[in-house]
């Protein structure tokens, strides 16, 4: 009952002073702000780049050619950098090739359910009267629609023939019909493009439509729709041909069902590393995407450990705030506490009454800078480009905290006023 | 200074053992009960029942025995405020504490009210040892035994006469209807039915004061302590205030001590101490009355 009388108080006392109210409650809403922005960002982050990769596959293992750390560069002047090991770019001799690739599949036929392998030709811009694409043109074998989650939408994949003899065909984005076609895709399916490679040189080649591919936003883009770049799929054997190439930078496996893929990507490893035993510049690296997700999990926890901390301090320094202003507020009524305790009020209830207000004072604060947090971590995420997702556990924290944060700064002042001598209350001028 | 009141409470405490403090208890409850209904017949001729020295006397509310008051004790500013005051209040009296500024009226007032110890003597409150009692047992006879009014007014501002009035009886754990009736009923005793929404800005100084005294009514205290009422009021305001004690303890059979510096309105109390210099130094009847009346 007295709860009840206390918390109408409390909400008298805010709000007759408005704007003293505000200014204090301010720290508790800058920091509460912070904290629930910063989760629901990180929040975004996590599911979006989770859903990302059980798009691509948790269970994939990306196999590439690594340059070597030899000892031969790291003693001598000890002075050799990073970067510049690592430029050492892969010739023909250090390639993975196909042959490498059957070997492994022949090994391990239980684990492997496919093999996704792909090489970019680079960027090109296609151009027809007024319409144009932007691609990047890249050479797939069969296992790479798979292991990327892409759905086609019309015509159909590379049969195994076109595989084989390395004919002029492509399979394009909806999106790159939208541009050249108007969304046409029967129009398209049959249809020879034209591709003039932009870097390195001149090329020119000419691929007939076979396919059109869902094109799925990656969620970053800084151009208009009409100008991201998609990609245009060709055959790898035609892709090899074209860039005279007889192997493979990486590769990546698709694994079967149940398989602990952190533990077959070291398998993997060792098998590799045979034909690069005699290598001395470069070396087989294996990684899965699983061990990615939990190192890229534990960065983002990280951060927003760090900016927690940050933010427990704006909510200490708010609530110094609360407890200033809480001291000021029972000096001023120093008569009323003695008005009170004349007419029967004991200590604990002054007391009550002002651990009330001092937690009111936060919590306001608290539900306000969840109301920040909350349209800031939008903004935020939609910045980034991510679906906003705030998490109602930290909410709840986030009201617990600046209750704690009430209860703590609110209890001196509280139990001043509750020690007051009722007589010195009284007279007080 | 601590020691040495717990060395007097001991003595006290002895002493009341003796004397069997729960028969005291009984007596003032089994006093309260008969002053429900009953004995409000007696109480609507009080004059008849004082003036037949036959008659069992009421019983006595306040009974304080050499009581002292020193403030700063143990420093070379000890300094003694109340000198061994006697004074015993029945029931249903009507008294009036007169004296220059300076003289202890405050802090006798305060004394009595529960508001601040005594350093010395003995004091009962309807049948309650103020010696022994804790911080919240003095919290708890100025809740329910008290009802303070104050020349200051000090109704709670920016809270409404309805909840002013309604304060006491909230720390005294009624229920909220209850207390928003009783409430009600009371500012209607004391005219100002009409303004129970009104906040203490809104109000003249009479009009308070009203409220005040409606407040300290709210939990039917045995005693109400008035001190100086009307010191801030005219005296048209005044009167008004002065009519509503009249009413409070003619009509309600009230106990109420009254702080004044005017000698007329002291003249109307039954009763009039004199105090001066923290002694009191006269003690004579009064009229009872309204002058005016």
């Amino acid at each position: 009952m007295l709860f009840f009388e206390n918390l109408i108080l409390a909400f008298t006392a805010l709000w007759v002073n408005k704007m003293r109210s505000l200014l204090t409650m301010l720290g508790i809403i800058i920091g509460i702000g912070a904290v629930i922005a910063i989760v629901t960002v990180g929040n975004s982050l996590m599911n979006s780049i989770s859903s990302e990769m059980s798009d691509m596959g948790a269970n994939n293992i990306v196999v590439g050619v690594q340059a070597r750390e030899s000892e031969e560069e790291s003693d001598g002047s000890g002075m050799r950098f990073e970067t510049l090991r690592g430029a050492k770019i892969p010739m023909e001799k250090d390639l993975i090739t196909d042959e490498y690739i059957r070997e492994l599949t022949a090994e391990y036929p239980d684990e492997i359910k496919a093999v996704s392998i792909d090489t970019s030709l680079g960027d090109a811009r296609v151009e027809s009267g007024r319409n144009y694409a932007n691609i990047s043109l890249r050479g797939i074998n069969s296992g790479y629609m798979g292991a990327n989650n892409i759905k086609m939408q019309a015509g159909s994949e590379f049969g195994s023939k076109a595989y084989s003899d390395g004919k002029g065909v492509c399979i394009v984005s909806d999106r790159f019909v939208s541009n050249m076609f108007d969304g046409d895709n029967d129009k398209a399916i049959g249809h020879k493009i034209e591709i003039e490679m932009t870097g390195r040189g001149y090329k020119y080649y000419v691929f007939t439509i076979v396919g059109v591919y869902e094109y799925v936003s990656q969620g970053f883009e800084m151009q208009a729709a009409r100008d991201v770049s998609t990609e245009v799929y060709i055959p790898i054997s035609t892709a090899l041909n074209k860039n005279h190439l007889k192997g493979y930078t990486n590769f990546t496996i698709v694994t079967k069902q149940g398989i602990d893929s952190d533990a077959f990507a070291l398998k993997v490893k060792e098998f590799m590393e045979r034909y690069y035993h005699n290598n001395r510049d470069f070396t087989i690296s294996t990684f899965s995407l699983a061990s990615m997700v939990s190192a890229m999990t534990s960065m983002v926890g990280t951060v927003s450990t760090a900016i927690t901390v940050i933010a427990a301090i704006s909510l200490i320094v708010g609530g110094i705030g609360v407890m200033n202003i809480m001291l000021v507020s029972i000096s001023e009524r120093t008569r009323e506490i003695g008005t009170r305790k004349a007419l029967g009020a004991t200590n604990g209830s002054i007391r009550a009454q002002f651990i009330m207000e001092a937690i009111v004072l936060c919590l306001v604060g608290g539900v306000l800078g969840i109301g920040v947090g909350i349209i800031g971590g939008a903004i935020g995420a939609k910045a980034l480009g991510y679906e906003a997702s705030p998490t109602a556990s930290s909410i709840v924290a986030a009201l617990l905290f600046s209750m704690a944060v009430g209860v703590f700064f609110g209890y001196y002042p509280a139990n001043k006023a509750a020690k007051m001598n009722p007589i010195d209350a009284l007279r007080y001028e | 200074m601590k020691k040495k009141q717990k060395q007097e409470e001991q003595l006290i405490i002895e002493d009341i053992t003796d004397t069997a403090p729960d028969a005291l208890e009984k007596e003032s409850d089994e006093a309260k009960e008969a002053g429900t209904e009953p004995a409000r017949a007696d109480q609507v001729k009080p004059d008849t029942l004082r003036e037949e020295p036959g008659n069992e006397d009421p019983p006595v509310v306040i009974d304080m025995k050499g009581i002292t008051k020193k403030y700063f004790i143990g420093q070379p500013n000890e300094l003694e405020v109340l000198h061994g005051i006697d004074i015993k209040v029945r029931k249903g009296e009507f008294v009036a504490i007169v004296g220059q500024s300076g003289s202890g009226k405050s802090t006798l007032m305060n004394v009595i009210g529960a508001l601040d110890r005594p350093t010395g003597g003995e004091y009962t409150l309807d049948g309650v040892d103020m010696f022994r009692t804790g911080d919240s047992e003095l919290s708890e006879i100025r809740c329910k035994k008290i009802g303070f009014v104050f020349q200051t007014y000090n109704l709670v501002a920016r809270t409404s006469a309805l909840k002013n009035v309604e304060l006491p009886m909230l720390y005294a754990g009624v229920p909220m209807r209850v207390r928003s009736k009783k409430a009600r009923e009371l500012l209607n005793l004391v005219e100002m039915g009409d303004r129970i929404r009104h906040l203490p800005d809104e109000l003249s100084g009479g009009q308070k004061q009203r409220v005040a005294i409606a407040r300290a009514m709210a939990n039917d205290p045995s005693i109400i302590l008035a001190d100086e009422p009307t010191g801030a009021l005219d005296s048209v305001t005044g009167r008004l205030i002065m009519d509503i004690f009249h009413k409070l303890h003619d009509e309600q059979g009230k106990t109420i001590i009254l702080i004044t510096h005017s000698p007329e309105l002291a003249a109307e109390c039954e009763r009039i101490l004199t105090l001066k210099d923290g002694v009191i130094i006269n003690e004579q009847k009064g009229s009872g009355r309204n002058a005016v009346l």
